[in-house]
């Protein structure tokens, strides 16, 4: 039983930060129908910007977050009005590819820069767990995720309460019809591919000293975005969200209790199932058709 | 102008490669396995500019060609190909990982080139009957049965394993569990994980649940500093060894801080103390030029894989009197070198006729105290 109970502590533990790298992919692949392969090296960007700030230039640890989430933002930002501005209107798969192209460049840049020796960064907090009875979990990985929970609480705010969140919505709707009432689809683009990778590195920057930092470790952050976001439906933030949720319980439970060595295969043969099923996706929005 | 200075290029290049004799070497020089890739060739490199400053070999210089297999099977095999068709080296160096080296053989047979594995343990290397296999490193198997009588004076009952679900894992918990076994052990559970994955919660908690004095992982530093971390986090309170040499201790010191003390690892070259070492003047040698060059400490313990792999390849070759893949391969069972590894030399492993060279490495288990990597005391 108190197996059982450490498996759902970790599950939520877990969900709280795949939820975060659910929804930041979401907004961008919902508002702008771009596959963003380079979500997951906004994460590793995160997470360097995190290393560098706290390890090199010794800033306050809880600062550095702020600040690394801010990079995260400019990256995004540039990349956006780099790369994606410029292809506006080009068909999906021009977009895709330069997007691989984007993600690759990017990680090699992270191993020349930083080597592909794995780097740790120091949290100040203690090095003895939490302990809850006989169950256990670090106190890092509890501001993880009380973290991520206010991210994902922001970042509802801001789509559903603000006038930029009016904007992304009814883009999303309709663009060509909120072109029409006046938004400026251009920094609605802009704005959203800031935000999703400002998430991302957040993410990174938050998950970077619970694991390492290493050049790759985008690539399996960016998979199991994609997953979430397939399984909560396109667009939809409530849905990338459980959808966080409901792939850590699979993971961790399926781990646990039928074969450890396929802990990744198992999120992606449950997404396959509800694909089969429900193939928008579990929470899928009603979108406009003509 | 712009002919000329190609022209110029072509005829150096041309002198160039005249004079040499080329080595091909295979490495996860990026992907998951890149820091540990980086180091091999970083050993080999110093064992090529030694050999060179010494004269090189049959009145030649050597050079090497690395070729970046990117932790990718698929991609080992190009550079092979790569490296035997194009470069037209004689003898090869390769490839990291257990799974990159089982990909690569069968083209080893195809272009008949034999290749001197630096650091691969999976059994089925050196068994499977191909006689262009030249193994340098220890396999599982000798590692399981160094650590054989460690058994009852470490007083381990019940082990559990933890291991990355590729040859190199299997092959690993499979040799030590039946050692186990066979010494009056029992095995808890057995739990894998993909060599990519970080968070490794759910076999903590599964392994804490087991009851196991013990628990022996295998994988590369990077994996095994997280979970030296997480089974701290999770108060999974077992003694934890780690298998198969590519565990970095001072890597994981510095990376898993408090989380690393009492944790027990194989080593095949202890810099902490080269003393003990066959050849105690090159482990010295290899270190103080390692730490000439800046490369980071920590990679000692991969670089002189590659640096006796250079060795023993200049070896066959001298040994050959030509180079001349055939001759090489011929030329590396009579070879002995005097490496990092020991006293390199090779035994016939596998089926009779098809048999694979296998050197005898020396096999060490080292303890980090107090932040410090010591000798055990058994």
């Amino acid at each position: 039983m108190d197996e059982l109970f450490q498996h759902f502590l970790n599950a939520i533990i877990l969900g709280g930060t795949y939820a975060l790298l659910g929804i930041g992919l979401t907004l961008i692949f919902g508002i702008m129908r771009v596959v963003n392969f380079t979500h997951g090296e906004l994460y590793a960007f995160g997470a360097y910007c995190m290393y560098a700030l706290v390890m090199i230039f010794h800033v306050n640890f809880f600062l550095a977050l702020a600040l690394a989430m801010a990079m995260g933002i400019l990256m995004g930002a540039a990349l956006e009005m780099l790369l994606l501005n410029r292809l506006r209107g080009a068909d999906i798969d021009t977009t895709m590819l330069v997007m691989i192209g984007a993600w690759i460049v990017m990680q090699n840049m992270e191993q020349f820069i930083w080597s592909g020796v794995a780097l740790s960064i120091n949290s100040p907090f203690p090095a003895n767990p939490l302990v809850l009875g006989p169950l256990s979990v670090s106190w890092n990985r509890v501001y993880v995720f009380i973290i991520a929970l206010a991210l994902i609480g922001a970042t509802y705010y801001l789509v559903n309460r603000t006038r930029l969140g009016k904007a992304m919505r009814a883009t999303f709707q309709d663009r060509d019809t909120a072109a029409l009432m006046g938004i400026r689809i251009d920094r609605i683009h802009t704005a959203t591919f800031a935000l999703g990778s400002g998430l991302a590195a957040a993410a990174g920057a938050l998950l970077g000293p619970v694991f390492v930092v290493t050049p790759t470790m985008g690539d399996l952050a960016a998979s199991k975005a994609f997953a979430i976001v397939i399984l909560g439906g396109l667009g939809n933030i409530t849905g990338a969200t459980l959808g966080g949720f409901i792939l850590a319980f699979v993971e961790e439970l399926g781990a646990g209790y039928i074969s450890s060595g396929y802990r990744d295969a198992m999120g992606f043969l449950l997404i396959i199932l509800i694909l089969l099923m429900r193939p928008t996706g579990l929470f899928a929005q009603k979108e406009r058709i003509g | 102008m712009a002919t000329a200075v190609f022209l110029t290029g072509f005829v150096v290049t041309g002198a160039y490669a005249q004079e040499t004799i080329k080595i091909g070497v295979t490495q996860p020089l990026t992907g998951a396995f890149a820091a540990s890739g980086n180091y091999v060739a970083q050993g080999a490199k110093i064992a090529e500019e030694e050999i060179n400053q010494a004269g090189g070999v049959l009145g030649k210089k050597i050079q090497l060609i690395t070729e970046d297999n990117k932790s990718n099977p698929t991609e080992a095999v190009s550079t092979v190909e790569k490296l035997i068709t194009k470069d037209k080296v004689p003898v090869l160096i390769g490839a990291w990982s257990s799974t990159l080296t089982l990909a690569v053989m069968p083209k080893l047979e195809e272009y008949k080139v034999p290749m001197i594995v630096e650091t691969s343990s999976s059994g089925k290397i050196t068994t499977s009957g191909n006689p262009y296999i030249f193994r340098i490193s220890p396999t599982s198997a000798m590692e399981a049965k160094a650590f054989q009588p460690l058994v009852k004076k470490m007083g381990i009952k019940k082990a559990s394993f933890l291991y990355t679900n590729n040859d190199f894992g299997i092959g690993s918990a499979n040799e030590y569990s039946n050692m186990l076994k066979t010494n009056g052990a029992t095995v808890g559970v057995m739990e894998t994980m993909d060599p990519k994955a970080t968070d490794f919660s759910a076999q903590l908690a599964k392994i804490k649940a087991s009851g196991s004095d013990t628990l022996f992982v295998t994988t590369a530093v990077e994996q095994l500093t997280l979970i030296l971390k997480q089974a701290k986090e999770q108060q999974v309170k077992v003694r934890i060894i780690s298998c198969g040499g590519s565990n970095s201790p001072d890597q994981l010191i510095e990376q898993a801080g408090d989380a690393a003390n009492g944790s027990y690892h194989t080593a095949f070259f202890p810099p902490w103390f080269p003393e003990v070492t066959k050849n105690p003047e090159v482990s010295k040698r290899y270190m103080a030029e390692w730490k000439k060059r800046g490369h980071n400490v920590g990679g000692l313990t991969e670089g002189f894989r590659g640096f006796d792999g250079v060795y023993v390849a200049v070896a066959g070759i001298k040994a050959a009197g030509k180079a001349e893949p055939e001759a090489i391969r011929a030329a590396l069972w009579g070879v002995t070198v005097k490496g990092i590894y020991g006293d390199i030399h090779f035994n016939k492993e596998g089926p009779a006729g098809k048999e694979s060279g296998q050197n005898v490495p020396v096999v060490y288990l080292v303890t980090i105290t107090n932040g410090k990597v010591v000798k055990t005391s058994f």
